[in-house]
C-alpha cells in the first residue's frame, strides 16, 4: 500500500494547506480550536481587525454556489487585513472549456497568496494543492462528497464552547451522510478529538458503503439513535434526492428522520442541536427546534469567522516555516 | 527471411514444450524445433542463451487510439510499444472514431496496421451502429471485411431486446461476442469501487453488482440464443463464481481479466491519483484474491492488457473528471512474472494465459510453436530489471500507476509472421 502523501503539512509538521481533517492529529486540531478561541475572544471585545495578513491576497475560488461559507471566509480574511478577491466561477469557466488547471494558472499569474476553493468534485482541492505554485496555500471550502474541513472545525469549536471537552460525548449525525462532505469531516474530527461515540442515523439509501469503517455506529431509527446523545447534528436534505429515488417524500423523511420537539426529548436533557445550514424547515428540522433553546445553529455561523481566521493565519504561517 | 533462435528455454504450453533448445523459422513459419531442417542457413541468428522463447502474446483488448484520437496515441506508437512488449496479435475494440461499424473503417485500420509493419491487428466490430445501442451493425459484412468478433466496448447497451437480437444475429454467423459487463444504471456516475475507500474519499461508487447483474442477464440470453460470449475485464469475486457455474452448465462462455486487476486493489489507490482511475474500478482485496483463484483454476481463461493510452490532459484534473484507463501493454510481461514469483501461476501457465488461451478464444492460428505454425515468437529475459521512465517507455500514453517502479522481465526480440518486429537495443 502506498503511503498517503500528506500535502497539508510542511517539513516542520505545521499546517500549509488545509484540505482534509484526515491526516491531521489531535494536537493540530486543538491548536486550530485554541487559535480560533483567541480570535473569538478579541472579536467579542469589539476589536475586529488584525494586521496578520496585511499585504496578502486571498482568492476565493467558488466553483459551486455558497452564501455562508463564502461570506465567512471573506469576513475572516478582511479581519486579518488581507485583500480578498471572490470569484464565483460556478461552472461558467468550465462551460467555456477552461480546465481547473487553467483557472488556477491564471490566478497564480495575478500573484496571489492563497486559494480558498469550493468545487463539486471530490479531490479538487487536493488536485489544486498538488499543481499550484509552492508559495500558494490552499484551503478546502468543500470538495464534492469528500470533506469540508473548516465547517467541521467550526462545529468542533461550537461543541467545545458549550460542552468544554470531547471525551465522554455522544454525537449523532442525522440525515444524508452519503452526499455530505460535512459529515465526513465531522466524523473524522470527532474521532480524532476523542468523542466517546459518533453515531449516524439515516436510511440505508443515504449511507455510504461500509460507513462503519469511518468510525461510526449506524442507526436507522431516531428513537434508538438519539438515546443518551449530547450533540445532535442535523444535515441538510437536498430536494433533488427525492427525484433520484433516494427517498419517497419530504413528509415521510420528516416523520422518520426529522428533528421535532418530541424526538429531541429522547436525547440527553442538555443536548445541543446543530445544523451546517441552510436549513430546510419542516424537512429535516422543525422551526421550534431550530429556533429553540437547545439550538446553537446561529452560534455556528458566528464561530465560523473565528475558525476561518485561525485556519487562514495558521496556513499562511506554515508557509513561512517552509521558506 | 530465415531466422534461428538458438539455445533458449522454449516454453510452448499449447504443444507441451518446455525445454532448452533452438527454433528455426523460414517463410513466416516455424520450420524446425530443436533441429534445423536440412540445408537451413539462417539470415539472422538470435542467441537466446538464458532467455525464454515462447509464442508471441495475443491481446484481447488494445486501444491504439486510431482512427480518431491520435492526440492520445497513434497506431504507429502503440504497435511499436506492443512489439517491444512481446505482443504479436492485437484486438482493437470498436470504440474508435469513427466507430468500427463499416467495412471501410475495418479496411482503414488494416491498411494502417500493414503500413506500421504490424499486420496482426484484428478489429472488433461494433455490435450496434455507432455503438448507439439501437440498430444492429452489418455484422456479416464486417466479419467478411476481417472483424474477428463483435462487441459493445464500455458503451452502455440499455435495451435488452437489442442485446438479445444482436446475440441471435451474431450466433447465426458464429460470431463471438466480446462483452464487458456493466449495468450503467447501477454504475451511474461512479468512478471507484463502492466500498470503504470510495466512502472515505467521497468518490461516487460503482457496486460490484453493476457487473454481476449485467453478467447474469447476458448468461440468460446465451442460454436462449446460443451465442458464444467472451466476458471481458472481470473485476469481482461474484463474477468468477458466475462464470464457473456457467462453464459447469456447459454454456459457450470464456472470460478474461485485465492484468492490473490481478495486482491492484482499491486500497492501493494513492488518494486522488488519477492513474488509478480505471473501469471497471480496482476492487477490494477479496475480489482480487478471487480473481487470482479464478485465473489459477482456469475459470478465467486469459489475461488481457486492457491497454488505454491517454494524453496528459486526460488524467489532469479532479479524480472523477479524469478519463479512466491505464497504458498497460509494457507492464503485462513483468506483472505476469510477478504472478509466477508469488506462485499464483507457473511460468508455462502465465505464457498460456497470454498466448494460446486468447488465440483459442478468437479461433486464430497463433499462440503455438508447432511445426508449420505461423512464426509469432517472443524472446524475453525473465530476470532483467528495468525502471519505468520516459527513456524505457514506448507507449505514447504515460498513464500507468506503476510509473517509476522497477520491473523484472524484458522482451529482447519479437517476431511476427517470421519477421523481427522488435529487437532490444536496435
Amino acid at each position: 500500500m502506498l503511503a498517503i502523501e500528506n500535502l497539508q503539512l510542511n517539513a516542520q509538521g505545521k499546517l500549509r494547506h488545509f484540505l482534509s481533517i484526515e491526516g491531521l492529529n489531535k494536537d493540530l486540531l486543538t491548536d486550530i480550536l485554541d487559535t480560533a478561541e483567541s480570535f473569538a475572544d478579541v472579536s467579542e471585545q469589539n476589536i475586529k481587525k488584525f494586521p496578520l495578513l496585511r499585504g496578502k491576497t486571498i482568492v476565493n475560488l467558488f466553483f459551486e454556489n455558497s452564501t455562508r461559507t463564502r461570506a465567512t471566509f471573506e469576513l475572516a480574511a478582511t479581519r486579518l487585513s488581507a485583500d480578498v478577491l471572490s470569484m464565483n466561477i460556478a461552472t461558467s469557466a468550465t462551460s467555456k472549456g477552461e480546465s481547473l488547471l487553467d483557472t488556477i494558472r491564471n490566478m497564480e499569474a495575478m500573484q496571489v497568496d492563497m486559494f480558498v476553493v469550493r468545487h463539486s468534485l471530490s479531490g479538487a482541492a487536493h488536485f489544486i494543492a498538488q499543481h499550484t505554485a509552492p508559495h500558494i496555500n490552499v484551503i478546502n471550502a468543500g470538495d464534492g462528497q469528500h470533506e469540508h474541513p473548516t465547517q467541521a472545525m467550526l462545529d468542533m469549536f461550537t461543541i467545545r464552547r458549550v460542552k468544554k471537552q470531547f471525551s465522554g460525548l455522544r454525537v449523532a449525525i442525522v440525515g444524508d451522510i452519503l452526499h455530505s462532505r460535512v459529515a465526513r469531516s465531522q466524523i473524522l474530527a470527532l474521532n480524532i478529538l476523542g468523542a466517546e461515540e459518533v453515531r449516524v442515523i439515516a436510511p440505508k439509501s443515504l449511507l455510504p458503503a461500509q460507513v462503519e469503517d469511518l468510525g461510526v455506529s449506524v442507526y436507522h431509527d431516531m428513537n434508538a439513535g438519539l438515546k443518551n446523545v449530547d450533540v445532535i447534528i442535523m444535515l441538510r436534505l437536498q430536494k433533488e434526492r427525492m427525484n433520484s429515488a433516494f427517498l419517497p417524500s419530504e413528509s415521510e423523511y420528516f416523520k422518520c428522520f426529522g428533528l421535532s420537539g418530541e424526538k429531541l426529548k429522547i436525547a440527553n436533557k442538555d443536548a445541543i442541536v446543530m445544523h451546517p445550514g441552510p436549513i430546510n424547515r419542516g424537512v429535516e428540522i422543525s422551526s421550534s427546534v431550530a429556533d429553540g433553546p437547545q439550538s446553537v445553529i446561529l452560534q455556528q455561523v458566528s464561530n465560523g469567522i473565528a475558525v476561518r481566521m485561525a485556519v487562514l493565519s495558521m496556513t499562511m504561517n506554515g508557509n513561512r516555516g517552509a521558506e | 527471411m530465415r531466422i534461428e533462435i538458438v539455445n533458449g528455454h522454449i516454453i510452448d504450453p499449447k504443444n507441451g514444450l518446455d525445454q532448452q533448445g533452438s527454433l528455426y523459422i523460414a517463410d513466416g513459419k516455424i520450420v524446425g524445433i530443436m533441429h534445423a531442417p536440412d540445408g537451413f542457413i539462417a539470415d539472422t541468428s538470435i542467441n537466446a542463451q538464458g532467455h525464454i522463447v515462447c509464442p508471441g502474446f495475443v491481446d484481447l483488448s488494445t486501444r491504439l487510439r486510431e482512427p480518431g484520437q491520435s492526440h492520445k496515441a497513434t497506431m504507429k506508437s502503440e504497435t511499436k510499444a506492443a512489439a517491444s512488449a512481446g505482443f504479436t496479435s492485437l484486438c482493437i475494440p470498436p470504440d474508435t472514431s469513427p466507430v468500427i461499424d463499416s467495412p471501410a473503417v475495418v479496411e482503414l485500420i488494416e491498411d494502417k496496421a500493414e503500413r506500421c509493419g504490424y499486420p496482426h491487428t484484428y478489429p472488433i466490430a461494433a455490435l450496434t451502429q455507432k455503438l448507439a445501442g439501437t440498430e444492429l451493425s452489418s455484422m456479416h459484412a464486417l466479419k467478411q471485411a476481417g472483424c474477428i468478433a463483435v462487441s459493445h466496448g464500455h458503451h452502455a447497451l440499455q435495451n435488452l431486446l437489442v442485446l438479445r437480437r444482436a446475440m441471435e444475429y451474431a450466433a447465426s454467423y458464429d460470431l463471438l461476442l466480446i462483452y464487458c459487463p456493466q449495468e450503467s444504471a447501477l454504475s451511474n456516475e461512479g468512478c471507484a469501487h463502492e466500498g470503504a475507500m470510495a466512502s472515505r474519499y467521497g468518490l461516487p461508487g460503482i457496486p460490484a453488482a453493476a457487473e454481476t447483474i449485467a453478467l447474469m442477464q447476458c448468461m440468460e440470453l446465451i442460454e436462449q440464443t446460443g451465442c458464444r460470449v467472451h466476458f471481458q475485464g472481470l473485476s469481482s469475486a461474484r463474477s468468477v463464481d458466475l462464470i464457473a457455474k456457467a462453464k459447469v452448465a456447459g454454456l459457450p462462455v470464456s472470460a478474461d481479466v485485465a492484468m492490473h486487476q490481478l495486482h491492484l486493489t482499491d486500497q492501493d489507490m494513492s488518494p486522488y491519483d488519477s492513474h488509478y482511475h480505471v473501469i471497471p474500478p480496482l476492487r477490494s482485496q477479496q475480489d482480487r484474491d478471487a480473481l487470482l483463484v479464478g485465473i489459477q483454476n482456469g475459470t478465467i481463461d486469459s489475461i488481457c492488457s486492457d491497454h488505454q493510452p491517454h494524453d496528459v490532459d486526460a488524467k489532469l484534473g479532479a479524480f472523477p473528471e479524469t478519463e479512466p484507463g491505464i497504458s498497460a501493454l509494457e507492464t503485462v510481461l513483468p506483472l505476469m512474472l510477478r504472478l509466477v514469483e508469488q506462485k499464483t501461476l507457473t511460468l508455462a501457465q502465465g505464457i498460456e494465459k497470454l498466448s494460446s488461451e486468447p488465440a483459442q478464444i478468437l479461433g486464430i492460428n497463433a499462440g503455438g510453436l508447432a511445426l508449420g505454425n505461423m512464426a509469432d515468437v517472443c524472446v524475453f529475459n525473465a530476470s532483467e530489471s528495468w525502471k519505468i521512465n520516459a527513456e524505457t517507455w514506448q507507449s505514447r500514453g504515460k498513464n500507468t500507476p506503476f510509473w517509476q517502479e522497477t520491473m523484472h522481465g524484458k522482451v529482447t526480440h519479437t517476431i511476427q509472421a517470421g519477421k523481427v518486429i522488435y529487437s532490444a537495443g536496435s
